[in-house]
């Protein structure tokens, strides 16, 4: 370090939504200030959220990119691929990328995402399995997904679910194994989960849930896996989607605080002077609860992403993160989920709901004093954007539940249209 | 480079839910009826209608939580484009946007957004009411944002000026091959004729009297003529310099035809020395010449002024000048189609042009409200826009079909605060006489 170190104002690491996000506050704010964006990923910015369709080949890999160079020329952005961050020296202001290198940051944003959570099942390391959260592991799947018979997917939440389904279009033989007794548990209630489910069986696949793998060997098809109940299964292509986590092994020694994920207020800023964290790797306050909590999904990145941008560069036009909302939606077989909000039913609460068989229309919707908590539609298209602003800005519906349970998608817009407009 | 865009404007009051519009665009969109697919969303019941449609927003949520790629902002139109051959359907577009401006299309399985139908809404000219117009404005920004302001930056003028915003944009049009006039008033008063020996332009201007400009500028334009050095004759006076003192001189060019382009500023009074009253002043309104109060006038208690405003610009009408015309900042397009016309007429004669301009300072109103103040003088028919010339006469520009009631013009200022009933009554009664004196001189001109 005795030679000159580099310098540069702005530091983000990573290179997803929350990063971009922030490249995008920054900017609005202080066009000149050098920033720099360093990514362990090989490639330009793209969508974890993306790459299901990918592995489909709905979208060619090479056209998935958010961003070129040409946009980080204009923006004055140095923006490096394969650059990942080995540690953090807070106490310096100090980020050792992997490559040993160091840089001097003014103000540095951690927007580093997560990585697959791998479950410590014996045997896991004696055979090979895939996962999907980068463009690298979605085109390796892609391609092993053409040629497999026989699959297993581990875990059923919406990347195993879409893997799943890839594999069904594609003919393999596919077999769903979740620990939790629903589908997409955390993302849709049973009546929601149960209508993915019956399209899943409906299409061939078969689904063991409130099951757990025990052990995993290899085999001569791939690998064999043995369940809690003594079933065993031979997969010829295993995928691991037992959700997320950050990596936040370069924190050792920094001082910033964290838990499940980097602990930070409602300006994103972490419990050290100089550092934000954003997006998958953030665990912020949620709307729903004064803790902080994990709340990894794509929307909330981007909300995160803006306040942290706009703090670091000092932007008084700044608003505080309202809180985490969840917001999910998902496709399956040619229909649709939406989810806003907390599937928890509050003290209090009410909960109402509509289902049509013949349409297989599946409304839900969780009110607490006469304002909205959570909305759950499948095949049911409302405006999710609207109703997370109904969530958000505790607007009283007393007056026109019925109305809104009844059209939604109407009676949302006209208290847009009246209340936000 | 920041810029303005075209939009799709929806005035609710003028919507009663017929649903053309809908579907108007389901047709241009999807080759069907189906009101469903229609882009703009038209929701509400009874007399009570509200809209739900794309804003093109400047800083796109949609767009920042597609994870495809398949939104993006087009710098050129500030259209919101969709790329279906990026699109994954994913829906999350929906979640981010708080305005039900993107939604399913649940025929076509994919989402759908308006995209103006590239700058040629279907659904405007399909509303029969006037409820939704296409707002093209921000061209003009756009293209006076790349003209050079004429004026040195830093003028004097009070905080919130609408003659600044004015005069900046109309030497900007009118360019710098052009030699300017401001006689006494606000405009010499806020530095257009500079300090210290530095004019406030980077056009030759000069200060005549009050009493010569028109005639000195006629003179000057001559004198350019006869070295053979084409030029734009451009005076910017205020409504006093040119109703009161310096009419006669005005009023002589008028008749000679001089070629040249005379705008007043009018701001219904002597602002610039503190306020005074001029004929063009409205009846009622408070000036430091037309008190209010017990005891102002010889003992006798004052209302504000007792007279009604002389019509200048009828006036200059029945000079059968090349051009005349009235505007307003509030309407800058109008504003802009009348600068070139008159600007074209006074190549070859003498163009006239009156522009409303409202006075934060004298007429007591906050600095913010001068676009607000200016359009309810419009919308109340207080004021009139209208253009003439010899051939094709007088019409109306912005014609105002039910117009608002003038106290909701009076009420948005302090000069008018102290108003009676009788007054009040008085100064409506001038409105709708006004009006009807001006459109019967429309339907006359076009006559023959």
């Amino acid at each position: 370090m005795d030679q000159a170190m580099e310098q540069t104002k702005y530091l983000i690491v990573g290179s997803s939504h929350a990063a971009l996000e922030a490249v995008s506050a920054i900017r609005m704010h202080d066009p000149e200030g050098s920033l720099t964006v360093v990514t362990r990923d090989a490639h330009l910015p793209y969508s974890p959220t993306v790459l299901p369709y990918v592995v489909s080949g709905k979208s060619a890999p090479e056209r998935i990119f958010l961003r070129d160079d040409d946009f980080f020329a204009r923006n004055k952005v140095s923006y490096r691929p394969k650059a990942a961050l080995a540690a953090l020296h807070a106490d310096s202001n100090t980020a050792e990328l992997a490559d040993g290198s160091h840089l001097a940051y003014e103000k540095l944003l951690l927007a580093t995402g997560a990585s697959p959570a791998i479950p410590p099942i014996p045997g896991i390391d004696t055979v090979s399995y895939h996962v999907l959260r980068t463009l690298d592991d979605a085109l390796k799947l892609r391609d092993a997904i053409a040629k497999s018979k026989q699959a297993v997917v581990l875990g059923a939440g919406l990347v195993g679910m879409h893997a799943a389904e890839n594999l069904v279009k594609a003919g393999a033989s596919v077999t769903i194994v979740e620990m939790s007794d629903q589908l997409t548990a955390g993302y849709f209630d049973k009546v929601a989960a149960q209508m993915i489910e019956q399209a899943f069986i409906d299409n061939g696949a078969k689904i063991m849930t409130g099951n757990r793998v025990v052990r995993l060997e290899p085999s001569p098809v791939g690998a064999k896996l043995t369940l809690e109940n003594g079933t065993t299964l031979e997969a010829d292509l295993l995928l691991v989607a037992t959700g997320v986590k950050p990596e936040m092994a370069y924190l050792n020694g920094s001082g910033v605080e964290h838990g499940q994920g980097i602990l930070v207020d409602d300006r994103m800023q972490t419990s050290v002077a100089n550092v934000w964290a954003a997006g998958d790797c953030a665990q912020a306050r949620g709307f729903f609860t004064d803790t902080q909590v994990m709340n990894a999904i794509l929307p909330d990145a981007t909300v995160q992403g803006r306040v942290a941008g706009m703090a670091m560069a000092g932007d008084p036009g700044i608003k505080e993160y309202p809180g985490g909302v969840p917001l999910n939606t998902y496709h399956f077989f040619g229909r649709h989920a939406i989810s806003v909000g907390s599937s928890k039913v509050p003290e209090g609460g009410e909960v109402v709901t509509r289902f049509d068989e013949k349409t297989g229309r599946y409304l839900k919707a969780i009110f607490q004093d006469g304002r909205l908590t959570g909305i759950f539609g499948v095949n049911e298209f409302f405006d999710g954007g609207v109703m997370c602003q109904l969530i958000l800005r505790r607007i009283d519906l007393t007056d026109v539940k019925e109305r809104l349970l009844a059209n939604p998608l109407a009676v949302g817009r006209e208290i847009m249209s009246k209340t936000w407009r | 480079m920041v810029r303005a865009f075209n939009t799709i404007a929806f005035d609710a009051a003028k919507c009663d839910g017929c649903g053309d519009c809908m579907v108007a665009c389901a047709q241009a969109k999807t080759g069907t009826d189906d009101i469903a697919r229609s882009r703009i969303q038209i929701v509400g019941r009874e007399k009570d209608f509200e809209l739900a449609l794309c804003r093109q927003c400047a800083d796109p949520k949609c767009v920042t939580v597609c994870p495809a790629g398949a939104l993006g902002k087009d710098g050129e139109t500030g259209v919101i484009g969709w790329d279906a051959s990026k699109c994954v359907d994913c829906l999350l577009c929906t979640v981010g946007c708080a305005y039900a401006g993107i939604a399913l299309d649940e025929v076509s399985g994919h989402v759908s957004k308006c995209d103006t139908c590239d700058g040629n809404p279907a659904c405007v000219p399909a509303c029969p009411h006037g409820a939704l117009k296409y707002i093209t404005t921000a061209n003009i920004y756009n293209e006076v944002g790349d003209w050079e302001d004429l004026f040195a930056p830093g003028l004097a003028g009070c905080q919130g000026c609408n003659t600044e915003l004015l005069m900046r944009h109309t030497l900007r049009r009118v360019g710098p091959d052009t030699v300017l006039a401001t006689p006494p008033g606000c405009v010499p008063g806020m530095g257009s004729v500079g300090f210290n020996g530095t004019t406030g332009t980077k056009v030759p201007v000069f200060h005549p009297l009050l009493t010569n400009t028109a005639a000195m500028l006629a003179g000057i334009k001559r004198q350019y003529k006869r070295v053979g050095r084409e030029i734009n004759a451009l005076a910017i006076a205020g409504d006093g310099g040119a109703s009161d003192v310096g009419f006669q001189s005005l009023s002589g060019a008028a008749e000679r035809g001089e070629q040249m382009l005379f705008m007043v500023v009018d701001n219904e009074g002597y602002m610039n020395t503190g306020m005074q009253r001029s004929s063009c002043t409205p009846y009622g309104a408070w000036t430091s010449t037309t008190p209010v109060g017990a005891g102002c006038s010889a003992g006798m208690p004052s209302q504000g002024k007792t007279q009604d405003a002389k019509n200048l610009p009828l006036i200059m009408v029945n000079h059968r000048c090349a051009y005349v015309a009235t505007a307003s900042t509030a309407y800058m397009e109008d504003l802009y189609e009348k600068l070139d016309k008159a600007l074209l007429a006074s190549k070859t004669g003498f163009a006239y042009l009156h522009v409303y301009s409202p006075c934060t300072t004298g007429w007591r109103f906050p600095t913010h409200q001068n676009m607000e103040v200016a359009r309810k003088a419009v919308e109340t028919n207080f004021v009139m826009l209208w253009e003439f010339t010899p051939q094709k006469g007088l019409r109306f520009t912005k014609p105002v079909d039910d117009p608002l009631p003038v106290t909701e013009y009076l009420k948005v200022m302090g000069r008018f605060r102290h108003l009676s009933e009788d007054q009040i009554t008085h100064i409506q009664g001038k409105v709708v006489e006004n009006a009807k004196f001006v459109q019967r001189f429309s339907e006359q001109a076009h006559g023959g």
